[in-house]
């Protein structure tokens, strides 16, 4: 037999599992129902099923159950490895066979029974089995085997207690002091696993957790895993309770650092590396000892070394330099990944002097790293450019070629993504990237990348001194791409003829022949670019081309859709729509802080609806505010009470073309309470007149609730700022804390809350201008108003720049919120819609005097002339 | 992705998994539904393999994800977790799937002498880890908790050393309870 099977071998290159048929496989397992039961053939056979389950091959329920009720045969043979492979075979077969729970006595009594070889493994495959309804019937059992003396049987229990904790926490929370009882067992892994199951019950009680890591982070542990959990559960705690290196678990894990296992030491410094509120004195111990593994023979443990250390380099460079050295060594190591690791951390400690030499270390060998590793390098010269911006042009050459080799989307996404901000953030490198990436899209098989590319050299293509030279490459996109590229370059191109007169003629020469184009979008987008070019109208231009809709998706697709609804005879009007907040600058913001984690990070790039739009829908569920017309815009909650006292309330402004709703978010933190007939009553300025409050029936201990208080804005177009006093009226009802029983009788109460304000930045929704200059004109200077202030309690531009912003509640554009350093003057840009859609512009240029602080020249055009009034009087 | 600190838990193993020479696997266990088909598991392995196979770098971040590997003659030995993962716990957990594959193997670590033992293979990763939760990570406790039968004697002369050594232990365990009443 053995003869026979060596020759088959040899034909299938070795392996006897190659040529598995799972209908014959099965077919053999009959084999099991035969007595007297021959033990190594039917091991065989359940090791050939198994390893089918292993690679993957799906097995029906039928089949399945057939196989597993042959299985069940098994449990005669006492022989202990064909025992052992039929539990394996019981929690493979458990999620596809049915009326699995028929083998539940069986696996009881080898659960209970003297065989410890079979109580362990018997009990976990018990738990593979077990549903909600049988837990109860073998609680009994498992409390027993999670205190029993036999390590795999306690640990077999423990582990499978926090697998059934997923089918019922309230059972296994009943099993917490046998759990408290394992824990001090004498075995490495019984503790460990307790201490695991431990946790887990208690981790919603933060006292418990907290009487946890205290007892054990004295009482020394055995297990080196334990540990590492006790580290992990110290630093939640600390990071919940945002408390820095004074707290008692901080010394915890400090004292960890000595411990002689180097796994519980690297988690300690891990821990402790990732903590919020450390400074560079909490840091320097754990620096220390990541420093000592880097020249450990071990990669592994260098690897987690480099990493972390990469990790303080984003937020303490400072503190990793004393390690330079050892990183110095370790970028030649053999493992590339811990030399990208040194050497992205080398660039973020490093100065000016080393970028060169390193930059040319790493291209040696750039080809032979993982996409993860080239995007970290990516991110690492994301930083350098915003660090050394005069070093620009060795890293645009070098992220060039790295452009030009092969690589993922992400990767190429990354390296797209990089030029594009070192774009933005410097002008100086503004055209060497700009050639950069036309040569890449001249070979690029990523539409998203295309298309971005595209919008980009559209944007920013016109702007510069030679634009002619980037048509070519935009049409060359129009002849050889898919219909999404094309479309998007004949954009662009619009945007060229749009923007530079001498251009145009060529322009509308191009698009005219893109009419041609078989698709229908890329035909639309031309036609109707060349009859707006052919009007030649700066206006027309800058609203149709240079600066597109400005509309949020979700809200246009729903205002079309009510307007489809109701037919009428008045035209779609498109000011009704709510604006698109902004969603991008926020998302930038987010990804560029993720930079430092190589992990994916997967951005979700559809279009979400925004909060307006949610509020939208929420406030049109109020009957009563059902009909005030479109929001307008949603202000940020504001807090009226501290946070600690009994009623907490929350006001968020919705502003409407002629009204003003107030949401308060109350919460009662008073369990011996339940109020009724909640709401705020304001009183306030001139003008405001409040309509209607609509209550909240009741308020229950800690179940938010929310009332609306509706006022009318004034007629007076310019009298838009005002402040109320609010007051909290409601019903008290005393009731039992416990049951939440309510007393029948109540009386009237009331609680001051603090004044609500508003202002002119309530009254306006921010809009981003892609092309400043070209709107400006397009809303000309009809309605435009001009005034000098001395903002005399500023001391620098970025301070005025802030708070002008913050009072017009309107969006920088051209970036013009970054003051560049060393500049005595600067000039912002804003743009918004002031509510009722009136365009509005404002342009504020800003000087520094050496006395009286900053001086501003302040100048508004908008569509409408009482808009420009409320905007130039609202620095006043 | 945040801070970095994973939330205090057991289960901090992804999958582990075994391939040959070709990145073909024989043997993978997937924990959590990072990978939820056979289809995607599989191409990861061999996205895995490929980058992993020439560099004996013991440690890579790969789809997110680390991995850390040894490999021997015609066997490649993975353990994948969390990128914030404690990088040393799989490495131990990846020593102890190694050693206990190499004593249950008689330090015969290639593919041929592992096929044959397939099933102790099998039953060594199920003493390893449980679901996502490293149940032992001491080699010889796992070799233990297995007790393979020896393979390489004939099927004939087997059953007579399995009754031998079964006489042995009941031989023992009757001198240990003698031991235990006369502590009594």
């Amino acid at each position: 037999m053995m003869l026979k099977r060596d020759k088959k071998e040899e034909e299938d290159g070795g392996n006897p599992f190659n040529n598995l048929e799972k209908s014959s496989v099965l077919q053999e397992a009959r084999i099991f129902n035969e007595t007297p039961i021959n033990p190594r053939r039917c091991g065989h056979i359940l090791t050939k099923i198994l390893y089918l389950i292993n690679q993957g091959e799906t097995i029906g329920a039928t089949e399945a159950t057939e196989a597993f009720f042959a299985m069940t045969k098994l449990f005669q043979s006492k022989d202990t490895t064909l025992r052992r492979l039929v539990y394996l075979g019981i929690k493979e077969m458990s999620k596809i066979a049915n009326d699995v729970i028929i083998v539940t006595s069986s696996l009881m009594k080898d659960m209970t029974g003297k065989e410890d070889q079979f109580r362990g493994p018997s009990i976990r495959a018990l738990c593979s089995i077990t549903d909600h309804m049988m837990l109860q019937s073998i609680e009994r059992y498992m409390k027993q085997a999670i205190v029993d003396k036999v390590s795999a049987v306690s640990s077999a229990a423990l582990v499978s207690s926090l697998h059934l904790s997923h089918v019922s926490q309230e059972v296994t929370k009943r099993w917490v002091n046998e759990a408290q009882e394992a824990v001090n067992s004498d075995n490495m892994m019984v503790q460990y696993h307790a201490l695991g199951l431990l946790y887990h019950i208690r981790k919603k009680d933060k006292l418990a957790v907290n009487k946890l890591v205290s007892k054990f982070s004295k009482h020394s542990l055995r297990s080196p895993y334990a540990y590492c959990l006790l580290i992990r559960i110290a630093s939640k705690l600390i990071e919940e309770e945002d408390a820095g290196s004074e707290s008692p678990m901080f010394d915890f894990i400090e004292n960890c650092l000595r411990h002689k296992n180097e796994m519980v030491i690297y988690e300690a410094a891990h821990a402790i590396v990732n903590m919020k509120n450390t400074t560079a004195k909490d840091l320097a111990p754990a620096v220390s000892v990541l420093q000592l593994f880097c020249g450990s023979p071990k990669p592994t443990l260098r690897f987690a070394a480099v990493r972390t250390l990469n990790k303080v380099a984003m937020k303490h460079p400072a503190a990793v330099t004393a390690c330079n050295l050892d990183l110095e060594s370790l970028i030649t190591d053999v493992n590339r990944s811990i030399a990208t690791l040194a050497i992205t951390t080398l660039l973020k400690t490093g100065n000016e002097s080393s970028v060169d030499r390193l930059m040319k270390q790493i291209s040696s060998f750039m080809s032979e790293i993982s996409d993860e590793f080239k995007i970290v390098v990516v991110h690492a010269i994301r930083s350098l450019c915003a660090k050394f911006p005069r070093k620009h042009n060795v890293l645009m050459t070098f992220l060039s070629s790295m452009l030009r080799d092969e690589g993922g989307f992400d990767y190429k996404r990354a390296i797209v993504d990089c030029i594009i901000t070192v774009i933005e953030e410097n002008p100086e490198a503004k055209e060497a990237g700009l050639a950069h990436l036309c040569e890449f899209i001249e070979d690029c098989e990523h539409t998203v990348l295309a298309t971005r590319i595209l919008h980009l050299l559209g944007r920013e293509g016109p702007r510069t001194p030679s634009p002619s030279k980037y048509i070519r490459f935009i049409y060359n996109r129009v002849i050889l791409e898919n219909a999404a590229v094309r479309a998007a370059a004949v954009s662009a191109i619009a945007k060229f003829g749009a923007h530079c007169d001498e251009l145009l003629p060529s322009c509308v020469v191009l698009l005219e022949r893109c009419q041609l184009d078989t698709d229908d979008e890329v035909r639309d987008r031309a036609t109707f670019y060349v009859s707006i070019l052919k009007q030649q109208q700066k206006s027309l231009n800058s609203a149709y081309i240079l600066n597109g809709l400005q509309v949020s998706v979700v809200g246009l697709e729903r205002a079309v859709h009510n307007y489809t609804l109701e037919p009428s005879e008045t035209p779609f009007d498109l000011k009704s729509v709510p604006l698109a907040t902004q969603t991008m600058t926020e998302q930038k913001t987010v990804t560029s802080r993720d930079t430092g984690d190589m992990g994916m990070t997967k951005t979700v790039d559809k279009p979400v609806a925004s909060r307006v739009d949610v509020y939208a829908e929420q406030l049109s569920a109020v009957p009563e505010l059902a009909n005030l017309g479109p929001l307008f815009r949603s202000s940020q909650p504001v807090e009226l009470t501290e946070s600690e006292t009994e009623y907490v309330v929350q006001c968020i402004k919705h502003t409407f073309s002629h009204y003003l709703v107030f949401q308060f978010d109350c919460t009662n933190t008073l369990n011996d309470q339940l109020l009724e007939n909640v709401s705020v009553h304001m009183d306030g300025s001139d003008g405001f007149e409040v309509m209607k409050y609509i209550n909240c029936s009741n308020l229950p201990y800690d179940k938010p609730g929310t009332t609306y208080t509706l006022v009318r804005l004034p007629e007076e177009p310019t009298s838009v700022t005002g402040t109320f006093t609010c007051t909290l009226k409601f019903i008290v009802k005393d009731c039992d804390p416990n049951t939440g029983e309510p007393d029948d009788e109540g009386y009237e109460d009331e609680y001051v809350l603090e004044d609500v304000e508003v202002n002119v930045a309530d009254h306006v929704q921010k809009v981003i201008k892609a092309n400043f200059g070209a709107s400006w004109e397009e809303v000309g200077p009809e309605n435009e108003l001009e005034d000098t202030y001395a903002l005399s309690s500023m001391s620098t531009l970025e301070e005025a720049v802030k708070n002008i912003i913050q009072y017009l509640g309107m969006q920088p554009c051209e970036r013009s919120d970054k003051v560049p350093e060393g500049k005595s003057s600067h000039t912002l840009y804003l743009a918004g819609v002031f509510r009722g859609g009136h365009d509005a512009l404002v342009r504020a240029k800003l000087a520094l005097t050496d006395d009286s602080g900053v001086t501003m020249q302040l100048t508004v055009r908008s569509t409408d002339p009482n808009v420009s009034e409320v905007l130039a009087t609202a620095i006043a | 992705m945040d801070g970095g600190i994973l939330e205090p838990s057991l289960y901090c193993i992804k999958a582990l998994a075994i391939l040959d020479n070709d990145g073909n696997r024989l043997m993978a266990k997937y924990y959590d539904e990072t990978f939820p088909t056979a289809k995607e598991q599989k191409v990861f392995e061999k996205n895995l393999f490929n980058k992993t196979h020439r560099a004996n770098a013991e440690i890579i971040m790969f789809e997110g994800l680390t991995c850390v590997y040894k490999s021997n003659v015609d066997l490649f030995f993975y353990v994948i977790g969390s990128t914030q993962e404690n990088e040393l716990i799989l490495a131990s957990v990846l020593n102890a799937l190694y050693d206990a594959v190499s004593q249950i193997l008689r330090k015969n670590v290639e593919k041929r002498a592992l096929l044959e033992n397939l099933d102790a293979v099998f039953l060594a990763v199920d003493e390893i880890c449980d679901g996502g939760i490293v149940l032992e990570a001491d080699s010889t406790a796992i070799v233990h908790k297995v007790a393979i039968r020896n393979d390489d004697i004939p099927l004939g002369e087997q059953t007579v050393a399995q009754q031998l050594s079964r006489k042995l232990e009941v031989f023992q365990s009757a001198k240990e309870q003698l031991k235990w009443s006369l502590l009594k």
